[in-house]
């Protein structure tokens, strides 16, 4: 959003009925994938949970858009939604999942995790008001330094290592797959 | 916009996640949970590196994704041959590791 | 003298840069033998010999250079000396004048004036050494410790020099480093960097060529002994392992580098002890070596780190010996870091109350025996006493004391051990007390202060005591890989003539029969200890003299006994036995040469003809006096009368257990020993014997009798002492020996010490069953346990901070 509003406006500050905008629009987007992620992990039904999960990665695709970060939130799209849901799905069918209403899909004693995530989420929102408070995020950013360019750029030069080292995991992980899954 | 609305709604999702795997029974509900552990930390590296303006921030969350996708290859892979061999996607029968 | 003196020192060697490159070689190899070596068809000693050999070959190359620069320190020290001005009246520092002063060294006296000890400075110090030394440059690297300024010691004042013998001046160890990981800067920056490296000195240059050497030989040998193993490729594999931690854990420049390679020659030393892991008793030999072992690495990691933190966070090995040196770190923390350390020596090198596994190590193939668990790596505790000695030379008060932990528990090891081997019937299991006894030798030598003398010791005994497990690997190869002395073997001198040459000589080298090598290092030891009248030392530690002149005795008769029951009497074995290959037989003729000379290089200056030529050398090559990274310790005076005091105790066990079996061969031509059988049937066996013996000795008395009948007196009261005097002391000295070692064994050995070692297993067991539970094997709950667990931890760190 940030980057649509910079884009539009060739400016570098946003004024306040921007900043506004963006964050309802925020807090809209945060509700709703709460919520989906919620539905996600309550659900008895495993082909809802992976729609579930598309609303929850689009709306963190949403997410990076306002931060800026619009080459991440294509990618987001393309990867996780175009491949690895698709991917799940795939899985789901494949092993022959129940279609509709599952009602074994949890484990009886679902309070334990239930406790430990509660626990973790009062821990770490505690650490992380301590820690930032209201620290800002800058809005006046210069388009030029967060294009898809400057991405590029940076992947290719900086982080070439981790780069190569990516490659190369995908390449293991690709063989990885068939060693595992086929059948002989 | 708080740096700290960005990070506690990562946490929320990474608690979800969390949550997910601990209770889920099925091998392909517990990577779906596992996406979402993965995603909450991209969008706090995507919030640090605007906070810092700093592009490796973006650069990390693309690599994640990288191995968000490897994950879910390997880790579907697994899900096949455990029901292949048992009839069941149940995480909870493989208890091989029992001492 | 003015501190100006040695800024021009000479230049160090450049080839102790590369000095890495040998634990680097054995480790390629160990990776290519363990990766590439079975896929390529290759076979495993095609590539492991080869490396060791270069190894070695480069290790010789060290020491050679190592030589050469002690002796150019010791020419432009004493050159100094001479052009300073300020000469004291007792003359110079040097090594000419040594031999002809020697006789006035007797008393030893203390002249600070008179001191010049060499400063190795050290950037960490934070004083100003550390800056010039680095501003001369004499080094490549800025922060090795070259052969530096040389300041006066008159600030110091703890120096003794004593004329003549200790008129050398060694260099300061050279150090290369590079920081593995860094923590904050140096420790003068107030950060910890851990840095890894090499550090030359003596001491490690020593065990180079002695680990390289015993290597390569074991290589060359294993290649006859497991042939057609069926993790032949494993076994080289491992040996290479063994061999590159071993040279990493002797070249470490510091304490945690140290660490690393102690533990890593443990897990080597697990796997090697479990080659053949098929067979229960093997594997759990493994697992108990690994075991006890790691209760001792308990003393060395707290050990270590009371060190770091008292010489102010850091892991040098030098800097942490000379402010132990210079009173930088209390006694009482020296005291404290020293007894933990123990802990790990008495682990590693088998010292007692924690020597229970090495006997069991016997377990694994022969060639890791005489490797691993004789020559090599059960001397890591010897050599990390000797690599932080300043630690325990201070820590326990061993300069002018009468005993400390060390000593004693040195001392009592040696004489235990001693009497265990005298019932052992594997013959393996004798050689492995027989190390534990001599690793109680070189601790005791070490808590007496003869550091030279541990050191000489080590090396000596890394060759001879592998020639005897080589030769015992041998001997059972030939008998349908027995080990058992009393079954299978007797008699195999006539079937295998260089196996038993070879190793008589190194029996004979162990029981210290001059002029073989362990008479050497033995002798220097009991003189260390300061206990026989004129031999001065650094204190007076008559408990542990004792115990080191029983386990003499006890040495010779033991091996005595090794030899006649496998080598002598009749063969009670049902095969035909026969020589070892040639593979087999040349280490061993190579181990036995060097039994016989290896002693020669640290004869005392005062033996006639060659003492003054080559008097000493080890010691001038080993010994780092002077330098401030090393105490000053005092030498004892070599004693005639205690050399041949010990040998004749040697001499006197010899023949009293040869008598001892000589007697029962004529009696029972296959009896191994007095058993209550053999006494039940002493009656009906006398008609037939008791002609024999009395004819023998009537034939000798007649003999006598008849050829010179003035010498009948005497030839009767010789007959009287042999029937009465000799034979009672041999029978009681062989009878009470035997029930002693019995008696310990049974008790004090299998109930108490395997008692409370099994007891700890068992402790751990319940534990281990009460936590399994927790083990459901679900990894739902595992998570559940990880999630929380960090959660809390998380908790805590944010409350608590």
């Amino acid at each position: 959003m940030t980057a649509l509003i910079l884009f539009a406006q060739q400016s570098v500050e946003l004024t306040s009925t921007e900043q506004w905008v963006i964050n309802v629009f925020f807090g809209v987007i945060a509700l709703v994938s709460t919520a989906a992620a919620l539905k996600m992990v309550t659900t008895d039904n495993v082909v809802h949970a992976a729609l579930y999960l598309l609303i929850v990665l689009a709306s963190v695709a949403a997410i990076y858009v306002i931060l800026g970060a619009e080459f991440a939130a294509a990618t987001q799209v393309l990867v996780y939604i175009g491949a690895i849901l698709v991917l799940l799905l795939f899985g789901v069918m494949l092993t022959r999942a129940k279609l509709g209403a599952d009602d074994d899909l949890n484990h009886e004693q679902r309070w334990i995790g239930g406790l430990v995530s509660v626990v973790m989420l009062a821990v770490m929102s505690f650490s992380l008001w301590e820690a930032f408070e209201d620290t800002k995020v800058p809005t006046a950013l210069n388009p030029d330094d967060f294009n898809t360019g400057a991405v590029s750029e940076s992947i290719f030069t900086d982080y070439i290592v981790p780069f190569e080292a990516i490659s190369v995991l995908l390449l293991a992980a690709l063989i990885g797959a068939v060693v595992v899954a086929r059948r002989d | 916009m708080f740096l700290n609305q960005f990070l506690i709604f990562a946490a929320v999702l990474f608690c979800i996640g969390v949550y997910g795997v601990l209770t889920r029974k099925n091998g392909v509900l517990v990577l779906m949970s596992i996406e979402l552990i993965l995603n909450a930390v991209n969008i706090n590296l995507v919030a640090f590196g605007a906070y810092n303006s700093d592009i490796g921030g973006q650069v990390f969350a693309l690599f994640i994704i990288a191995v968000a996708a490897a994950e879910v290859g390997v880790g579907l892979a697994i899900v096949l041959l455990i029901y292949r061999n048992r009839r069941s996607i149940d995480v909870s029968e493989a208890d091989l590791l029992k001492g | 003298m003015l501190s100006l003196l040695a800024a021009e020192g000479p230049s160090v060697p450049e080839v102790f840069d590369l000095v890495w490159l040998i634990p680097a070689i054995m480790a390629s190899s160990f990776a290519f033998i363990l990766f590439f070596a079975k896929r390529l068809k290759i076979q495993a000693h095609w590539i492991g010999i080869p490396a060791v050999t270069a190894c070695f070959i480069f290790s010789l190359v060290i020491a050679a250079n190592w030589i050469g620069y002690t002796h150019d320190v010791a020419d432009s020290h004493s050159a100094e000396s001479h052009s300073s001005d300020s000469k004291s009246e007792d003359g110079d520092h040097s090594d000419e004048e040594g031999v002809g002063a020697s006789d006035e060294s007797a008393a030893p006296f203390v002249n600070a004036e008179d001191v010049v000890v060499t400063q190795c400075g050290s950037d960490s110090h934070g004083d100003d050494h550390g800056d010039d030394h680095s501003d001369e440059g004499d080094h490549s690297d800025g922060e090795a410790f070259g052969a530096g300024e040389t300041a006066m010691g008159a600030d110091l004042e703890l120096a003794v020099s004593e004329e003549g013998e200790e008129g050398h001046s060694s260099p300061c160890p050279v150090i290369n480093e590079v920081t593995w990981f860094e923590n904050g800067g140096s420790a003068a920056e107030g950060g910890s960097d851990i840095k890894i490296g090499t550090f030359v000195d003596g001491q490690s240059v020593m065990l180079l060529v002695v680990v390289t050497f015993i290597s390569m030989l074991v290589h060359i040998y294993s290649t006859d002994y497991v042939n057609g193993d069926r993790r032949y490729t494993h076994y080289f594999a491992f040996l290479s392992l063994f061999t590159a931690s071993m040279l990493f854990m002797v070249l470490s420049s510091s304490t945690i580098q140290l660490i690393v390679g102690w533990e890593l020659v443990g897990v080597c030393s697990f796997a090697l002890i479990g080659h053949w892991w098929e067979e229960k008793p093997n594997s759990d030999a493994a697992l108990k070596a690994f075991l006890t072992n790691r209760v001792g690495d308990i003393g060395l990691l707290v050990g270590m780190i009371i060190l770091y933190f008292a010489a102010g966070k850091t892991f040098s090995i030098a800097t942490i010996n000379e402010m132990a040196v210079s009173g930088e770190i209390s006694q009482n923390t020296l005291l404290v870091a020293g007894l933990f350390l123990m802990g790990a020596v008495m682990s590693k090198s088998g010292q007692f109350v924690l020597h229970t596994w090495l006997p069991d190590a016997m377990a694994g193939p022969t060639p890791v025996s005489a490797l691993i668990h004789a020559a090599t790596m059960v001397v890591a505790g010897v050599y990390l006493i000797g690599r932080l000695y300043a630690v325990f030379f201070i820590g326990f008060g061993i300069d002018g004391g009468t005993l400390n932990a060390m000593a004693l528990i040195g001392g009592i090891t040696c004489a235990m051990a001693g009497l265990l081997a005298f019932v052992q019937n594997d013959i393996k299991k004798v050689l492995a007390y027989s190390t534990v006894s001599q690793l109680g030798y070189m601790v005791l030598a070490l808590g007496v202060g003869a550091y030279t003398a541990a050191m000489f010791h080590l090396f000596t005994h890394a060759i001879f005591k592998a020639c005897l497990f080589l030769g015992a690997g041998s001997v059972s190869h030939a008998c349908h890989h027995s080990f058992d002395m009393k079954a299978d073997m007797g008699g195999l001198r006539k079937y295998m003539p260089k196996t038993f040459w070879t190793f008589m000589i190194a029996s004979g080298a162990l029981a210290g029969m001059p002029p073989l090598a362990g008479f050497w290092s033995k002798d220097e030891i009991l003189v260390g200890a300061g206990a026989f009248p004129g031999t001065g030392g650094n204190g007076t530690f008559t408990i542990p003299f004792i115990f080191g002149m029983a386990a003499a005795a006890m040495t010779a008769g033991y091996m005595t006994r090794v030899i006649w029951l496998t080598f002598f009497g009749d063969y009670r074995g049902d095969t035909t036995p026969h020589e070892s290959g040639p593979r087999i037989t040349t280490p061993l003729i190579i181990l036995a040469i060097g039994s016989v000379f290896a002693g020669f290089l640290n004869v005392p200056k005062q033996l006639p003809l060659i003492g003054s030529k080559i008097g000493l050398t080890f010691e001038e090559w080993v010994e780092p006096a002077g330098v401030s990274t090393f105490p000053i310790i005092d030498h004892g005076k070599p004693s005639l009368g205690l050399a041949i005091l010990a040998t004749g105790f040697g001499m006197a066990a010899i023949v009293v257990v040869w008598q001892y079996y000589k007697k029962l061969y004529s009696i029972d031509r296959k009896a191994t020993e007095y058993t209550s059988h053999w006494a039940d049937k002493n009656g009906l066996l006398k008609a037939g014997h008791t002609m024999l013996v009395e004819k023998y000795y009537l034939d000798h008395l007649y003999t006598d009798t008849i050829a010179g009948g003035t010498k009948g007196p005497l030839a009767r009261g010789t007959y009287w002492f042999n029937q009465n005097v000799l034979d009672g002391i041999v029978n009681t000295a062989g009878k009470s020996a035997t029930v002693a070692g019995r008696f310990i064994y049974k008790y004090i050995d299998q109930g108490a010490i395997d008692g409370s070692v099994n007891g700890a297993g068992a402790g751990a067991a319940s534990w281990g069953q009460a936590l399994r539970r927790i083990q459901s094997g679900k990894v739902r709950s595992y998570a559940s346990l990880m999630f929380g667990a960090a959660a809390m931890l998380a908790a805590v760190f944010i409350i608590a901070v």
